[in-house]
């Protein structure tokens, strides 16, 4: 899911750096006033664990590969605004660093991993979840739920953003400029493979570490005020 | 043990299991992520490399382009696991000091 750069056209890249901008500094702000001193390193553990899992490229035989973010993980132990940080973060490591996911593409893959991704599951998560108890089966459920939601929807988007280029640009004759498949393709392809495969990765990831959480460390689970 | 002794462990176990991300993919002959083809790919797919596309694709030189090294291209898979270990590792650890920096600037001190 991380857009390389060409793929998206200068209107696309300006346009979603534009929307992240106001949301990087509410998320500064936010995690200003939630975060305590102590909840830092593991908001750095998160970070590290969400770059490193995106490095597990799970095969479509003889097809693409996908693979799972993570981000909703961390909304539900540190809060959405932090996870927004920490996936930011690892995506412009990423970027800058290893060629992956484009620099112009940075303000769209943010909004889709980094923003889109860690609310749609927070939320859903803290909804599922609602007065369960900490050890309950249903928060772990909840929470595989919310990752496979928050991918498959931050998938979507994508599908979406690669299909609206040909639209956007294209040469008189009718060739694509940037991406050159459109709605019609780019969607069912991002969309479907993360329905049928790569969603459930994200939500096995995620309900797994829920669940070891519940035994190691039920305190991280705790719901905590006015950090959503 | 603490609970954050326990993660780091985790994220050791999966430094190490990393080139699984690798090596699985050229196993069952899975090709590049969807939207994410290189030149020749997307000639092959679309039939044309799109103009705009191909000025903003080399747009950045980045250091460990695709988690490898430099020169490395053609050394085989085992090499290919290493240097994907050895990313993991640079990365989280840029991304660790980067989140603790920012951490540490923004949290509410004391509690």
């Amino acid at each position: 899911m991380h857009i390389p750069d060409g793929y998206l056209g200068p209107a696309s890249c300006g346009f979603f750096y534009a929307l992240m901008l106001p949301i990087w500094t509410v998320a500064t702000r936010i995690v200003k006033k939630t975060l305590k001193a102590k909840q830092v390193p593991l908001l750095a553990i998160g970070a590290a664990f969400s770059f490193v899992i995106m490095m597990f490229n799970v095969p479509i035989p003889g097809g693409s590969t996908g693979h799972a973010v993570g981000g909703v993980l961390v909304a539900i132990l540190l809060g959405p605004w932090a996870a927004c940080i920490a996936i930011t973060v690892a995506l412009v490591v990423q970027a800058l660093l290893f060629g992956d996911g484009g620099i112009t593409a940075i303000g769209a893959n943010c909004f889709n991993m980094a923003f889109v991704l860690p609310f749609i599951g927070y939320y859903l998560y803290k909804a599922l979840s609602y007065n369960a108890p900490l050890d309950s089966n249903r928060r772990v459920l909840a929470a595989g739920v919310a990752g496979y939601i928050g991918i498959n929807v931050a998938a979507f988007l994508a599908g979406v953003e690669f299909g609206l280029q040909p639209l956007l640009h294209h040469t008189a004759d009718g060739q694509a400029l940037y991406c050159p498949y459109g709605l019609n393709i780019a969607v069912p392809a991002m969309a479907g493979e993360h329905l049928l495969i790569f969603g459930w990765v994200e939500a096995i990831v995620t309900a797994l570490v829920i669940k070891f959480l519940q035994k190691q460390a039920p305190e991280l689970l705790k719901e905590k005020k006015g950090r959503g | 043990m603490k609970i954050a002794t326990k993660l780091w462990i985790g994220l050791g176990a999966l430094i190490v299991l990393s080139p699984l991300g690798l090596l699985l993919p050229e196993h069952f002959k899975a090709g590049a992520a969807w939207g994410e083809w290189g030149m020749d790919e997307i000639k092959e797919l679309a039939g044309y490399v799109p103009k705009g596309l191909e000025k903003l694709a080399p747009l950045w030189n980045a250091p460990l382009p695709d988690y490898a090294l430099k020169g490395w291209e053609e050394k085989g898979l085992s090499h290919l696991s290493f240097a994907y270990i050895i990313s993991a590792i640079v990365g989280m650890a840029i991304t660790c000091i980067a989140v603790l920096l920012i951490g540490r600037l923004l949290a509410r001190k004391g509690d």
